[in-house]
């Protein structure tokens, strides 16, 4: 977590494009003719008209298929402008939104799953959202599957730990603790974004506000570690955690996600490591700290890899640099860890002053020329 | 002293802005045969004044005048600016040695990085790029602000307004940068930068010691020091990490015999014959390396001894005074040497016990070794049991240091009854290349071209 939090994205850019009115529309008086139908089954998703007036929307869809679906109507780049989950076999809906003139896609989700059934459509008239270039908007919708496939990664390791908490078996539960947080570590100024779960689920006992109640995973390392103990103040903490997550999974998809912000995400996560990790701060009771710098590490990768297209194009010097400053650091990580493929690292306290030394350097190294990536994939 | 009313004037060695300076100076308008052109002389701040103390005659004349004033005449010395004012970068030797001593130092010694030698010496370039604008009082880069609103602006801008404060960087080459199978150097590694020994009593901090390259950074005003450090640290993260860095508050020795000498932390003068940066004729002899040296490509560089070293201030505070002044030979409120009457007088080495400190050091008691002494007082707050760490950064530049700051030390290490109250906690030796001559040529060219 950071102490002073920067949100590249407010959380009020939530939905922010648009209002969502997300309801039922039985008693719809605006829709009627003017609705969106969408026939959705197991196999298809067949939408009624491809081009409709901006505006007030109302799309109904009926389940024909035996599989619960999902509607989503998204941006270009996989940001969700409106969705409605849990839509039974023979059941039908209606959602209503705001919606600005340009490009959308309404997909439906049989099973609840995968990247699901879609159809370009098209909202005409004034006031269009910000057009981006295909590449920008193809690394923005990577990014964006990127980041939800950590949250729904991040859940069931989470599940692990906080099972392990419950059962009072300290052992299993510090076992447990450093991969539950790799998903979130690596996307965490995603996370962020979301102003109100970051304090809720990563904050450390300096950074608590007066009156704030200290919950997350700093609490049960606390526990885990220094006081070696689980009581029922804990167990109930891991529920805590389990549902905080499970909001922020929920949320994700959400997040107003830019090139800039991509590539200022990656330099934050660096930032991260410069002021948490290479201090040993982040993980003071369990020494976990390597971890979390992989995990930054590779969040910070997955957003530049995803922008390098544009970058190389844009500043191959740079792009170069970079190239070069994340193998010099990954490969300067790899001597702290067990195997290649693995999260097994040396614990942060066995690390000496020249080797994090070093590692500051490496850091240095690579968030130097990071902090020139929003200006390069901006150009 | 009389408070000289500054010369209200244009001030073009002010600090730009922004990007669009339109009234900056070219940097490279002094060259190395024009050593005496008049580095502007900027109205002194009112600090300076004060700081300059007795220097109060020579600030006369430069305000008055609206001229630098320049001791001496010799073509290789380097003229003194007035406080404010910029030193010329371009020299046959590098400025931030024969110079008039600035009031503060941000020193730095870096490793460096990469194992590139194309890479070291794009490093190079960039360096003295940016030094030329910063002793020039400008901005590096496309400034501090006004940029690319998503990028992170060239400049840090904490300097931005300041003005010159007669900034000098000097940059060195530690022994490291020669080792076999680095950058293919160890041909070129000169026989007068020799590893120090283990001097008796050395507790050398290895985290405070050593280093492939090293820039002092010396201005009147702190912040114009650390900024030009910064910048350069900026600029070579990947290829280079800071080591370490000190930072001096006030200097000990002055390379201007007509100002008063400083005192050091234990309140003596220090420096008092100290080699004059105008006197050609003792820094030919004593401190320029020359063509025929051994090293043709370090003619007119030198060779820089830094050593800190650490003070113990409590127990020297409750020393006599007799025993103070027997210890460094000089009396604490003149200065004068033992038996002698004025700062200056000739010192007669056998008045003085046989261990004090100016006895000890001076060229006659180690085979005529002369130093040309560069230092600065430091106080990094108090160390965890409550005690000042202060102390003197001591910085002295040589022609040779095996025949400049070892047989000195040698001597100061075994007999030197001011070892009871330092220690010398950190080390570093450097070859200080020759000057930078023009805006083609860059910091260490004589090396690597």
């Amino acid at each position: 977590m950071r102490p002073a939090r920067l949100t590249v994205v407010a959380a009020a850019s939530l939905v922010a494009a648009l209002t969502a009115v997300t309801g039922c529309a039985e008693k719809s008086g605006s829709g009627g003719d003017g609705a969106i139908k969408v026939a959705a089954s197991d196999t298809a998703c067949d939408v009624s008209k491809t081009e409709f007036p901006a505006g007030k929307v109302q799309i109904d869809v009926e389940n024909k298929g035996a599989k619960v679906t999902e509607l989503y109507v998204l941006f270009p780049d996989d940001r969700i402008v409106t969705e409605r989950e849990n839509i039974g076999p023979g059941t039908k809906a209606s959602i209503t939104a705001e919606i600005k003139a340009g490009d959308y896609e309404i997909v439906c989700k049989p099973g609840m799953k995968g990247d699901g059934l879609r159809t370009q459509v098209k909202a005409t008239g004034q006031g269009g959202v910000e057009k981006r270039s295909p590449e920008a908007d193809a690394a923005v919708a990577a990014y964006r599957q990127y980041v939800v496939a950590q949250s729904e990664e991040t859940l069931p390791k989470a599940q692990v730990f906080a099972d392990a908490v419950k059962a009072g078996d300290v052992e299993a539960a510090k076992k447990a603790y450093a991969p539950s947080r790799i998903g979130w570590e690596r996307t965490e100024p995603v996370a962020e974004s979301f102003g109100d779960i970051d304090p809720k689920v990563d904050v450390r006992e300096d950074g608590l506000e007066p009156g704030q109640e200290w919950t997350g995973w700093h609490r049960l390392e606390k526990a885990l570690w220094a006081d070696n103990t689980i009581g029922d103040a804990e167990k109930k903490l891991a529920d805590t955690l389990i549902a905080d997550l499970t909001d922020w999974q929920k949320k994700v998809g959400q997040a107003e996600i830019t090139p800039t912000s991509m590539a200022n995400g990656a330099k934050e996560l660096l930032d991260e490591v410069a002021t948490g990790k290479v201090t040993g701060e982040e993980e003071r009771y369990s020494h976990t700290d390597l971890v979390d710098f992989k995990a930054n590490v590779e969040g910070a990768e997955k957003a530049y890899a995803l922008l390098k297209p544009i970058a190389a194009k844009n500043d191959p010097e740079l792009s170069k640099q970079l190239d070069t400053q994340f193998a010099a650091l990954n490969t300067l990580l790899d001597k702290y860890r067990a195997d290649k493929t693995g999260y097994d690292f040396t614990a942060y306290d066995k690390v000496g002053e020249p080797e994090r030394k070093e590692l500051s350097d490496g850091v240095n190294a690579l968030a130097e020329p990071l902090s020139k990536l929003a200006a390069a994939v901006a150009k | 002293m009389t408070e000289q009313k500054p010369e209200q004037r244009p001030e073009p060695e002010d600090r730009g802005t922004g990007p669009d300076t339109s009234a900056s100076p070219d940097p490279s308008a002094a060259g190395p045969d024009t050593p005496a052109a008049a580095p502007s002389a900027a109205a002194p701040s009112r600090r300076a004044v004060l700081g300059w103390g007795g220097a109060g005659l020579a600030l006369g004349a430069a305000a008055a005048g609206g001229a630098a004033v320049a001791f001496g005449g010799s073509p290789d010395t380097v003229p003194v600016a007035a406080a404010g004012g910029s030193v010329p970068f371009h020299g046959a030797h590098q400025a931030g040695i024969a110079s008039a001593v600035q009031d503060r130092l941000h020193f730095a010694a870096f490793d460096v990085k990469t194992k590139d030698r194309a890479e070291l010496v794009e490093l190079l370039k960039e360096w003295t790029e940016a030094a030329r604008l910063m002793t020039a009082g400008l901005p590096v880069g496309e400034g501090g602000f006004g940029g690319l609103p998503q990028a992170p602006p060239d400049d840090t801008g904490e300097a931005l307004g300041l003005k010159a404060s007669r900034l000098t960087l000097t940059v060195g080459f530690g022994p490291g940068l020669f080792a076999r199978d680095r950058f293919g150097l160890e041909g070129s590694r000169p026989a007068a930068l020799v590893d120090l020994e283990q001097f008796p009593g050395d507790n050398l901090d290895p985290a405070r010691s050593g280093g492939d390259l090293c820039v002092q950074a010396c201005a009147d005003d702190p912040q114009v020091a650390v900024h030009a450090i910064r910048q350069l640290a900026r600029i070579g993260f990947g290829r280079v990490a800071v080591r370490w860095s000190q930072l001096g508050f006030g200097k000990t020795s002055s390379t201007t015999p007509d100002e008063q000498t400083p005192r050091n932390m234990m309140g003596f003068k220090d420096g008092t014959r100290n080699i004059a940066g105008t006197d050609a004729a003792a820094l030919d002899k004593h401190v320029w390396a020359g063509a025929g040296d051994g090293s043709a490509w370090m003619a007119g560089g030198s060779y820089l001894v830094a050593r800190r070293i650490r003070m113990n201030i409590e127990t020297w505070d409750r020393t006599s005074l007799q025993e103070q002044e027997d210890i460094f030979g000089r009396d604490k409120g003149e200065g004068a040497p033992v038996g002698k009457s004025k700062e200056r007088d000739e010192p007669f080495l056998k008045a003085m016990k046989p261990e004090a400190h100016v006895r000890l050091s001076h060229p006659d008691s180690n085979a005529g070794a002369t130093l040309l002494r560069r230092g600065y007082s430091f106080t990094d707050g108090t160390d965890g049991l409550g005690r000042l760490d202060a102390g003197l950064f001591f910085l002295a530049y040589q022609r040779d240091v095996r025949t400049g700051f070892v047989p000195i030390q040698r001597n100061l290490a075994r007999h030197d009854v001011l070892n009871e109250y330092i220690q010398h906690v950190g080390s570093a030796v450097f070859a200080v290349p020759p000057g930078v001559r023009d805006k083609g040529d860059w910091w260490g060219r004589t090396l690597f071209a």
